[in-house]
Formats: C-alpha cells, structure tokens, sequence
C-alpha cells in the first residue's frame, strides 16, 4: 500500500466519523439535560431530504446546511413540546418522532431521488496541503469536519467551564432540586433538545451534501442510532465522544475498504459491521467501566414542576 | 405561554376509552393537512384509506391478514412495555422468525411431506424469535447495556441476514436468478379459511393469542408482577419479586410472538423467503400496542385501525399517486397523538400566560 492509499483510507474514516460526531455532540447536549431523544434517526434523514432539496434548488451546499439544521430542529421542537410540555414517555415519543421522520424524509426528497450535486469543497492550505501521508486528512478536509471538532471543543467548555453549562448540567442531574433553586428546568431542556435537534439535521445533510452528494430513501441507515450509543460509549464526555466515533469511522470505512478489495467475506457481513461493532462497544464499556454509570441523574424520567 | 399539568385523582375509566379514539381523530386531521399540503384532495383521502378497504369482501380478508402480524406482535411487545422495558427490534425477531421456521419449509421441499412440518415450522419461528429477543435481555440483565439500542441493531444485522440467505446458500436454483428461496410444500404451507381466498390460519393463532394474553395478564400472578413491576418498581422489589427473570421473561414473549408472526406471515402469506418479509410491521407493532393502551383487546382494535393504513397507503398510492411514505408519517403522527391524548388520562392540562419555567 502506498502512502497515497493509506492517506485515502484515513480521509474516508475521518468523513466516515464526521456525521457520527455532529449527531453525537448534539445529542450528549440534550441527554446531558436529562432529556432522552431517540428521535436522532428521523431528525437525520430529514435533514439529509431537506438540507438536498434545499441545496439543490439554490444551489448552494451552506442553505443546504442550514435547511437540515431548521428542519431538525423543527422536529426537535415538536418533540420538546410532547416530552416537556405534556410529559410524554420520552423513549416511545423518540420512537414516533423517528418513525414520523423517515416517513416524512420519503416525502418530502420523492421529487429529488436520482438526482446528484457537486460535493462541498475541501480546504487547501498551499505547502500544508500536499505534505505526504497526513496533509490531506489535517488540513485537506471539507469544512464540516473542521466545523465538527470546533463544535466540540465549544461543547466541552460550555460545559465544563460556563455558569450556563453547569446549570444545564445540574437539570440534568437533578431536577427537583434545580427547579427549588429556581432554575427554569423546561426552558432549559427545551433549548437543548433544540440544540440536539439543529445538530442531527446538520449530521443529516452532511451525509447528502458531502458524504454521497445525493439523496437516497433511508440513506442514514441507523447511523442515528449509532450516534445515541456512541454518547453511551462516550460516558456522555465531548473528547471520548470524538475517540468512538473515529473508531466507528474506520469500522465503516474498512467496510467499504474490504469490498472494493475484494474479500472473499458476503457483502452483507461487512455491511452488519457497524452495527455488531456497536453492540460489542456497548459490551466492552460495561465489563471494563465497572463503577457503575456515568449517564446524567434524570435522564429518562418525566417532570412535572409543582407549584 | 407555559402548559400547566395537574394530577387527577384516580383512575379516569372514560376518558381512557376516549384518548385513543381523539388521537386518531387528531391524527387523520393532521394526515389529511399534510395530504393538502401535498396537493391532493384530503376528504377524498379518507375515503381511500379509511373507507374503501371496509366496503369489499377481498379487502375485509386482507385486512384481517396484515392485522394479524400486527396484533400478535404488539401483544408481546405489552408485556415488555407494561414492565417498562423497551424491545424495539421485534421487527428483528419477527425476521428471525420467519428465517428459522422458513428453513424447515426449505429442507422438507419437494420432500415425502408430513402433518407434523407445520407445527413444527412454527414452533421454529416462535423459538427463533425468543432466541434472537435474549440477546438484548441478557446483555441487559448481566451487564447492564441498554436494550434499547442493541435490539435495534439486531434489527439491521437480521435483514442482512435474511438478505444474504436468499442471495446466496438458500436461493432457488431453478429461479432465473431472482433473489427467492423455492415455494413450499402445502404441508408447510399455512391452510386458507376461505377457499379462494387469503384468510389463512396464522389469523386464528393471532385471535387465541389475544384470549391467552388478556387470561395470563389479568388472571395470573406473572401477570400481575407484571403490572407491578411497570406501575409500582419500588413496591415490586420490596415484594421480593426478581425483576431480571421477569425482563428474561417478558423478551422471551414478546420474541416468541414476534417470531411466530414472521413464521406465520413467511407460511401463511407469502409462501417462501424472499429479501424482504416485512413493511415494517415490528415498528408499526409499537404504536399498535400504545394505541391498544397495553390491553389485549385494546391491541386487537388497534392493529386493525394501523392494517387499514397499509391497505389504505397501497389503494392511495395508485389513485391518488400519494408515496408509500404517507403510510409511515401517518404512523409517526398517530403514535405521538397516541401519547399526547394519554397525558389528559392523567393530568388536568392548563394553557397559563406567563414565562415558562
């Protein structure tokens, strides 16, 4: 393998992981609110449908961008209006809202199936660029990858290192009592699920916009999903977060490696790898994170203030 | 603007009749807004989802047969759901199901034949879907990993599976290369009620499965653990009952019905394996179980209210051109209206001016 291989390789485990990051990210905001959303999926495919239409209409992959990041958030919003207006069961809501967003991504991307865009473009830094084996996965990569890690770094100081953050995190963990101390516990949650909700319609339309610049039905294919376990396997922390979801990455990544190469394994072996990998990381964290869990207090359970 | 919600006191019997019943109504109003907003008439959708498929003799049969898959898995899922656990990968087991009791429909092709392929075909299936249902609920009691993720992951791994299956070792040779297993024999075929007809008996299963289910959760002390464990989980542990034989237990029936409905639907209806076996029923089962609101005759009602959508979604799709899709967003939208109505049951619900907290 040369080095220009190898480069190749690790550019597609690192656009491969972008997606899982910005999902991740936005979901580990709202889970750390103490708000479940399993809706991650259906917000996804939405935003890759919309943020498509949208690119493609106006011919501009940023409005592309931003259609995803309104259209996931608009089902985030109808979300937090049922789990923290009328305290619904947040996993059967998560449940309804990804199956509401598969069936409207259907919809709403029918007139665009078959159709194809450019991609985003890459970062060119003269000299930096063309330096061998790394230049291109450093400093040659499309803006959204860049995007993704700021994102991160931004989420881990607000919340490590903000008064914002840390009340975010304290109704997460414990919302009685943030609600005693005066905290507006639901404008709270509401804003993060939006948060949560801009963030997986971005992953969405990053998928149709950069990684296969064209919409496909169901073209998320429970990433979603892999992004929810990826903030379990991150113990709800902003860096691990970024660790798993490179692995995850290079898991997908060797997939399509593997076929073009020619392994004599069935396609669809190496298409259920993510998944299995996915399980086997869930194993792997609970037999070696013996202290019990890190997942924020509240997470899950309903609130109905008192007055 | 902020929502108010104030506990009612006791148990609201009449209102827990009418909550469902407003959230189909407040579904179809927003199906039939987003069905104008597509362009197309909404009362004229109605009638092709929600009226037509009622008023033929074949559609009624039809109905009853993609109600049937349906019904049984969602009674299975009530128990996991009533005990607060959360298998979301029926449609999973509902494919392992159908693949392990599709094996024996496979190897007895063509074969001496024999009384005894059929139920063995089904107890299969059932076993199939128990099996693929303990992983997620032996992860989950022995090592604490959430069910709710790796169920649904199981779900991808078994359509790749089956995938593989009928594209590659169990692919009829003689089948011009379509990606199908060979027919089955009629001994490990599902006999037809209706000679004619599509009526088959997985339908009677389905009916004895919803008597079976309403007995065990009203008239035993599994039953009633059940209930507990989902309502009171303090109380239950105080009464000594061991919640991580009742999660093995509650996956063991929501498996076994789930993967009895995909043997049934793979005999019963289609006949062979074929890459797909499903339109989503072990989703569309969810909402199915929440409309029943978790009671078995609830669930009966129900699966018939969602097999219309799917009758309704295929007439729709040729007279109205309306994508498939419908079908799913209906779904989607009927399942949150579902829960919303539920709060009334519980709660006095108050709109109050004012900054929300």
């Amino acid at each position: 393998m040369n080095s220009d291989t190898i480069q190749f390789v690790l550019i597609s485990v690192v656009t491969a992981a972008t997606p899982l990051i910005i999902a991740a990210i936005g979901e580990l905001v709202v889970e750390r609110s103490g708000i479940l959303n399993l809706g991650v999926e259906g917000m996804m495919i939405v935003g890759a449908a919309i943020g498509f239409a949208a690119a493609y209409e106006s011919n501009s992959t940023l409005i592309g961008a931003l259609a995803g990041i309104a259209a996931g958030m608009a089902l985030a919003g109808l979300f937090a209006c049922l789990v923290i207006g009328l305290a619904t069961n947040q996993v059967a809501t998560g449940l309804a809202l990804t199956i509401l967003g598969v069936g409207l991504s259907g919809l709403a991307g029918a007139p665009f199936v078959g159709l194809k865009r450019e991609g985003a473009g890459q970062l060119h830094l003269p000299g930096l660029s063309e330096i061998p084996l790394v230049g291109k996965v450093l400093f040659g990569e499309d803006l959204f990858v860049y995007f993704a890690l700021a994102l991160v770094g931004v989420v881990a100081w607000f919340l490590a290192r903000t008064r914002a953050g840390l009340t975010l995190r304290a109704v997460g963990d414990n919302h009685a009592s943030a609600h005693a101390l005066g905290i507006p516990v639901r404008r709270v949650r509401f804003l993060a699920t939006l948060f949560g909700g801009g963030c997986a319609g971005l992953a969405g339309a990053y998928i149709s916009l950069v990684y296969t610049p064209f919409w496909s039905p169901g073209m998320t294919a429970g990433r979603g999903w892999i992004a929810l376990a990826l903030v379990v396997f991150a113990s709800w922390r902003p860096w691990r977060l970024v660790a798993g979801a490179l692995l995850f990455g290079g898991a997908t990544a060797g997939q399509l490696h593997a076929q073009l190469l020619g392994l004599p394994l069935p396609a669809q072996a190496m298409s259920a790898v993510p998944y299995l990998a996915t399980i086997a990381a869930l194993v792997a964290l609970s037999i070696w994170d013996r202290r019990g869990t890190a997942a924020p207090a509240a997470l899950g359970t309903p609130f109905v203030p008192d007055r | 603007m902020r929502i108010d919600l104030e506990p009612r006191r006791g148990r609201q019997a009449r209102l827990e009749v009418l909550a469902p019943i407003a959230a189909l109504a407040l579904a179809m109003a927003i199906g039939g807004l987003v069905i104008a907003l597509l362009g197309k008439p909404p009362l004229r959708a109605f009638e092709v989802y929600f009226v037509e498929p009622l008023t033929q003799g074949w559609s009624l049969q039809e109905l009853a047969v993609k109600a049937s898959p349906l019904v049984l898995i969602a009674l299975g899922l009530s128990f996991c759901f009533r005990a607060n656990l959360w298998n979301i990968g029926a449609e999973g087991q509902f494919i392992i199901g159908g693949l392990i009791g599709g094996w024996l429909g496979i190897a007895t092709q063509g074969g001496e034949g024999g009384r005894w392929i059929l139920p063995a075909m089904l107890l299969l299936g059932a076993l199939g879907g128990l099996a693929y249902a303990m992983i997620p609920a032996v992860l989950r009691v022995w090592l604490g990993v959430s069910e709710i993720l790796t169920s649904l992951m199981l779900v991808y791994v078994a359509e790749l599976t089956l995938d593989y299956m009928v594209r590659g070792p169990w692919r009829d040779p003689k089948g011009f290369n379509f990606p199908v297993t060979v027919n089955f024999d009629e001994d490990a075929t599902l006999p037809l009620l209706v000679e004619g007809g599509r009526l088959h008996f997985g339908v009677v299963l389905t009916l004895l499965a919803v008597v079976g289910a309403a007995i065990v959760l009203s008239r035993t002390l599994f039953g009633f653990k059940v209930r507990l464990v989902g309502n009171a989980p303090r109380a239950a542990r105080f009464a000594g009952f061991d919640d991580r034989r009742l999660t093995l237990a509650v996956f063991a029936i929501s498996g076994a019905a789930a993967g009895l409905a995909g043997i049934s639907e793979v005999s019963g209806q289609i006949g062979q394996l074929q890459p797909s076996i499903s339109p989503g029923y072990g989703f569309t089962a969810i909402t199915v179980a929440f409309l029943g609101r978790l009671s078995p005759f609830g669930i009966l009602l129900a699966g018939l209210v969602l097999a219309l959508t799917y009758i309704g979604g295929e007439a729709a799709q040729i007279d109205l051109k309306l994508p498939l899709d419908m079908t799913k967003a209906f779904q989607g939208i009927l399942l949150m209206c579902v829960l919303a109505a539920d709060v009334f049951t519980r709660y006095h619900v108050r709109l109050v001016s004012g900054r929300g907290r």
